[in-house]
């Protein structure tokens, strides 16, 4: 092997080849795009930009625009509640279910396995069409079950009409795509701890909690906080679920995360410059967030 | 307590989970049988009784259905082709050869993985726009090969690296040139790597919606996605007919999850190693 990896060190020329095509295409969908944001961001390109007018250089006026704005302070800390409940919740009843996996027999696993998996492959936009059907304010049937039980007046009770249950609702259906993801994931490290140990634990007198605190936990929490970083730089960006529930609710402000607040900057205020600032605030986070992972993706990469 | 008893509470608990996670599945094709005269009562129908097609009929009567399926068509098929192509070479390079630059490009990779699109359309918009491909198949697949590039090249970068390369060095030694050793020997071995790469591709271009939104304006040259919710849209101007509404979400999720279940052994695995494990 290593008089292989020798060899091969010396002819340079061929991997350099092999990678052009990824590099090009990365340059064009994604680098070039975060160039111009960066320019951008330090320029005011406006409305009279969309037609013709050079843009000018104003330093960091777009930045100070939007630190001074409370309206943005309010979406950024709107979008990190929201991205950071939703993902604990997600992460939370993935690893219960994925325990609940663990524990049973064969066959009721398998339908879990298999209903799970049904909810993950739907596309996102069906999906959310079906959850608006589902809490429609009058013929939803969720509304119909909840009216039913005694006491409880949800008739025509209109679910995207307040920003706390709109965001509820919203985590509600996020929570649903992405706990699959999770439950097979911590599923497949669970298979990885040992029967014995867990019997040995149980017969000591070890209860469920401590069994789960001091056995297992540790043996999954590799898979749990790469899962974790995953969720939450994936619901930091949600964009589709908070679009098509503002097109069947409100699209005022109070209903905005960053991905829509950027997108009514761009299309509806065409102000690219301060979209393109709050794009590389997104991006900034997300690279905070992802550091972890990617260092640890490289430690195993140079291990292989 | 009892064991067994124990053992059968646990069973039920899974399935009642398993039947409120598949619920929002099920409502979608049970409501798209039932007609609308049905569903306009207040009182919800659990099961079609009496299944009509004439939904799906509605849903694809102005023939709109059918240019959306072209263009998601001819999208998906194209971002398939050149990610694998592009993705497979650049595995190769960082599995199989130590170079000046490899590191670099492994962070790379890793970096641009999570960049997020709805960070970077507006970018990705004036871009496209400036060259003239906004409503083409071109301009929103260099968009999609480059977000799915990085992941699909970590992928198969675990399947290269798991081929061992003394099997080429030798059939090398039996007299087959590097590419022949490669092509006989390494490719088969790398098929189900290029399965679930693909297959990862094709279910980020088909679903995809935020940058079809913004690329896409046009309503001729809609995808799969754009459509629905364009169908929806329209269909709320007047009282949303749920029934045509759900059979579109069916037309467009169906094929996906059948896809998604004959190849979900290997994607999960797949996935599961490329996100968990690298």
């Amino acid at each position: 092997m290593s008089t292989i990896a020798a060899r091969r060190r010396t002819r340079s020329r061929t991997p350099l080849l092999l990678i052009v095509p990824a590099i090009v295409i990365l340059l064009l969908g994604m680098g070039y795009p975060v160039i111009w944001q960066v320019m951008t961001s330090f320029q005011e390109y406006g409305l009279a930009q969309q037609f013709g007018k050079p843009p000018t250089f104003v330093g960091l006026a777009n930045y100070i625009t939007l630190a001074t704005n409370p309206e943005l302070w309010l979406v950024v800390a709107r979008s990190l509640a929201f991205c950071f409940i939703t993902a604990f919740i997600t992460l939370a009843v993935g690893t219960l279910l994925a325990l609940l996996m663990a524990r049973v027999t064969r066959t009721p696993r398998l339908i879990l396995q298999i209903s799970m998996l049904l909810a993950w492959s739907m596309p996102v936009v069906a999906a959310m069409t079906v959850w608006i059907w589902l809490f429609d304010r009058r013929r939803g049937v969720v509304n119909y079950l909840l009216d039913m039980i005694p006491g409880v007046d949800m008739n025509r009770f209109d679910w995207l009409s307040t920003p706390f249950t709109f965001f509820a609702l919203a985590s509600a259906i996020v929570v649903w795509m992405s706990v699959p993801f999770v439950s097979f994931s911590v599923y497949a490290g669970l298979t990885q701890v040992s029967e014995e140990v867990l019997e040995a634990a149980q017969l000591d007198g070890a209860s469920g909690f401590n069994r789960f605190r001091y056995i297992i936990f540790p043996l999954v929490r590799p898979v749990i906080a790469i899962v974790l970083l995953l969720q939450l730089i994936w619901d930091l960006r949600v964009f589709t679920q908070i679009k098509l529930l503002q097109d069947a609710g409100s699209k005022s402000g109070d209903y905005d995360l960053l991905g829509t607040y950027i997108y009514k900057l761009g299309t509806s205020a065409q102000d690219f410059g301060t979209a393109s600032a709050v794009s590389l605030l997104v991006l900034a986070i997300t690279i905070a967030i992802s550091w972890f992972y990617i260092r640890s993706l490289l430690k195993e990469d140079e291990a292989a | 307590m009892n064991r067994r008893l124990r053992t059968a509470l646990w069973s039920v608990l899974a399935i009642v989970i398993a039947l409120v996670w598949v619920f929002p599945v099920y409502w979608m094709v049970s409501s798209s049988f039932i007609s609308t005269a049905t569903l306009q009562s207040f009182i919800p129908t659990f099961f079609p009784v009496n299944p009509t097609f004439s939904n799906f009929a509605g849903a694809v009567a102005d023939g709109s259905f059918y240019s959306a399926l072209g263009m998601s068509v001819g999208i998906t098929l194209t971002v398939v082709f050149f990610c694998l192509i592009f993705a497979f070479l650049a595995a190769v390079a960082i599995s199989r050869f130590r170079f000046r630059g490899r590191k670099s490009f492994v962070i790379a990779v890793l970096v641009v993985q999570m960049l997020p699109a709805e960070g970077l359309f507006i970018a990705q918009y004036k871009m496209v726009s400036s060259v003239g491909l906004l409503n083409s198949v071109i301009g929103v697949s260099v968009i999609y090969i480059a977000a799915v590039v990085p992941f699909t090249i970590w992928m198969l970068r675990g399947f290269v690296a798991g081929v061992p390369a003394d099997l080429e060095e030798a059939a090398m030694m039996d007299g087959l040139s590097r590419f022949g050793a490669f092509m006989r020997i390494t490719f088969p071995l790398l098929a189900p790597g290029l399965v679930a790469s693909g297959v990862y591709a094709f279910l980020q271009a088909w679903n995809e919606f935020t940058v079809a939104l913004v690329l896409l304006p046009a309503e001729a040259s809609q995808t799969l996605p754009l459509w629905l919710r364009g169908f929806v849209q329209a269909s709320a101007t007047r009282e949303t007919d749920w029934g045509q509404v759900m059979a579109a979400s069916t037309l467009v999720a169906v094929p996906v999850i059948i896809f998604f279940l004959i190849v979900q052994g290997r994607l999960t695995s797949g996935l599961v190693a490329g996100a968990v494990k690298g």
